[in-house]
């Protein structure tokens, strides 16, 4: 059912993807259990790095799972075969031993103060300096790959939004290896990896991956996803680029980025809700009934989930005079929490539920499953983010306004952290099922869905 | 086809623009940081930085307003112990350093932070560090010394 061999690598993506979205939520569900009783591994293996494996496997499987993405549709939409896929495979083999030397360092604390085996202690950009390195080398490898399918195929749209996507990706992440000593400084150009990555590049890889589901799933014309991918595009980067500014409000940056900020990421809502007209405009105008509808229950939820996580929760405490109270609180936390996975983690699992079938060479399987787990997970972090946006409430009032010492707010949120636990578990038992419903195909629906039978 | 390519040129064009304003703006930000903001960097303190990455401070505590939330903001750490020893910045060095030597507290219920092995020498640079940061012009932010 594939129709270019080479696709089938996206699968090895998609695999070490998964492995590291378990260990990512496991670590979370660990660090969530060590706020309610803090004395757990505290001298075995601290708060922080495991906070550090939490964040690192969340950012390398997003990553991992995009690099696969583009392994399945770059090869479609030049209609010809990945140029290398003993490259992609070079790669892939560059990523695992990169994040296993990062996990390991971590854990054992290797080498520790050593410039380019240490640890790096910038938050999210730990990972010693010959990962670093790593990471670039395999982005030169996967930019070369793609890049020279492209070149040699049919250019869609489509494909030029999501390699530009990926070619920012590559090219701010190299911010990584600028790190002034001043703070100042350091924290400014720190944000042109982070928020350039989740407020700019990234959203023009959602809007080529969901052009591309759409494409397939609805069966509307590429026409008329072509007239609307630019406007998603542009819409992300005009407001995204000086958007920036939202977080150079209190970092020793000049005062005029409180209106520049203001302004520009308030306007960020606007590329979310774009993606939500877009998704659901195709599926209305679209004429094909999908067998996948698992896919497309996904792919709806992502646009859903990802505008009000990034974007109503984004808008929340986006404006200067809201941000100087809440700025850091648990607040922050919600927003980061949902908008993470509206956005990134729902596209590719979105992706992934569509591709499976491709992969492993079968009719779609396990549809209802797979459709419960997307609620359940949807649920669950629903839950957890309105425990953390009340937490965080609660926080801002006792802490920033009336000026009540850190610690002593904490013991007040608990509350509030136990109710995040337990939207934690739901959500794992969400991530459980999603991943046998992909992983374990069975000849058999264990619920059949409601469907006609498929075309053709 | 003539919608397409326009929208396209668009977002090309808008692109380019405001990834220029964006740079002209972050380069004058830059000489406004070196110059206006922040302190002179001393040796301690580009010293006490690197401790401060080391050792993974981030991933428990804050630093204006950045990091994990787990343990207290650091920014202004150095403000918020000057104002508790009499603003004698003496016994306020003292006591940031006595505190980190102290940990953990091993108290049951408490969050507890991991001892680290650092020398007299990082530990002042340390301080030196969050000194330095803490006469960041930051707005003033935070709101109040809590943090």
């Amino acid at each position: 059912m594939l129709k270019y061999q080479s696709q089938k690598i996206a699968l090895a993506y998609f695999a070490v993807a998964m492995a590291l979205f378990v260990i990512q939520v496991t670590m979370g569900l660990v660090i969530g259990y060590i706020y309610l009783s803090p004395n757990t591994l505290a001298e075995v293996l601290p708060f922080n790095i495991l906070r550090m494996l939490h964040t690192n496997s969340l950012i390398v499987w997003l990553i991992t799972g995009f690099f696969g993405i583009a392994y399945f549709i770059i090869p479609d939409e030049a209609e010809r075969e990945i140029a290398s896929p003993q490259l992609a495979w070079l790669q892939l083999i560059i990523l695992v031993v990169g994040t296993l030397g990062a996990v390991l360092t971590y854990v054992f604390n290797i080498a520790h103060g050593n410039w380019l085996l240490g640890m790096q202690g910038r938050e999210f950009l730990e990972q010693p300096l010959w990962v670093k390195v790593g990471i670039v080398v395999a982005a030169l490898i996967f930019l070369y790959n793609v890049t020279m399918t492209y070149l040699k195929g049919r250019k869609t749209a489509v494909a030029n939004v999501l390699l530009l996507g990926l070619w920012g990706l590559a090219l701010f992440f190299l911010f990584a290896f600028y790190n002034p000593s001043n703070l100042a400084l350091d924290k400014m150009f720190w944000w042109w990896v982070v928020h350039l990555w989740v407020e700019g590049v990234w959203e023009l890889i959602m809007a080529g991956v969901l052009a591309y589901l759409m494409l397939k799933l609805t069966g509307v014309d590429r026409e008329m996803v072509e007239k609307w991918i630019y406007g998603l595009a542009a819409l992300s980067l005009f407001t995204g680029i000086l958007g920036t500014g939202h977080h150079y409000y209190w970092i020793g940056t000049p005062a005029y980025w409180q209106w520049i900020g203001s302004v520009f990421s308030a306007m960020e809502v606007i590329p979310f809700f774009a993606m939500v007209l877009f998704v659901f405009t195709m599926v209305w105008k679209g004429q094909r009934e999908h067998p996948n509808q698992a896919a497309l229950l996904w792919a709806l939820g992502c646009a859903v989930l990802a505008f009000f996580g990034a974007g109503i929760w984004g808008f929340l405490h986006t404006l200067s005079p809201v941000n100087y109270w809440t700025h850091g609180t648990q607040v922050t936390m919600s927003h980061g929490h949902l908008a993470f996975f509206g956005a990134y983690v729902s596209l590719n699992l979105a992706f992934i539920t569509y591709a499976m079938p491709y992969l492993t060479n079968r009719q779609p399987y396990n549809q209802v499953l797979n459709m419960i787990s997307f609620w359940v997970m949807a649920g669950g972090i629903t839950f957890m983010t309105f425990a953390l946006t009340f937490a965080g409430a609660v926080q801002t009032h006792l802490q920033r306004v009336r000026g009540e010492n850190f610690m002593d707010v904490q013991d007040e949120l608990y509350l509030f952290f136990v109710m995040r636990e337990i939207a934690g578990i739901i959500l794992v038992i969400g991530v459980a099922l999603y991943l046998y419903s992909i992983f374990v195909p069975r000849k058999e629906e264990i619920i059949a869905p409601a469907a006609k039978q498929p075309a053709e | 086809m003539q919608t397409k390519s326009a929208a396209r040129n668009i977002f090309f064009g808008g692109t380019i623009f405001f990834f220029v304003v964006f740079v002209g703006l972050v380069a004058h930000s830059y000489s406004y940081i070196v110059n206006t903001s922040t302190p002179p960097l001393k040796d301690s303190v580009v010293r006490g930085k690197l401790v401060w990455e080391e050792n993974a401070c981030i991933n428990c505590h804050t630093l204006l307003g950045e990091g994990a939330y787990y343990a207290p903001e650091l920014g202004n750490v150095w403000k918020r112990y000057l104002a508790n020893n009499d603003n004698d910045p003496k016994a306020a060095r003292e006591a940031i350093i006595t505190w980190i030597k102290s940990m953990p507290t091993g108290v049951e219920g408490r969050r507890q932070m991991p001892h680290f092995d650092l020398t007299d020498q990082q530990l002042n640079d340390l301080v030196d560090f969050f000194e330095w940061t803490s006469k960041i012009n930051t707005q003033n932010w935070p709101p109040n010394l809590a943090g």
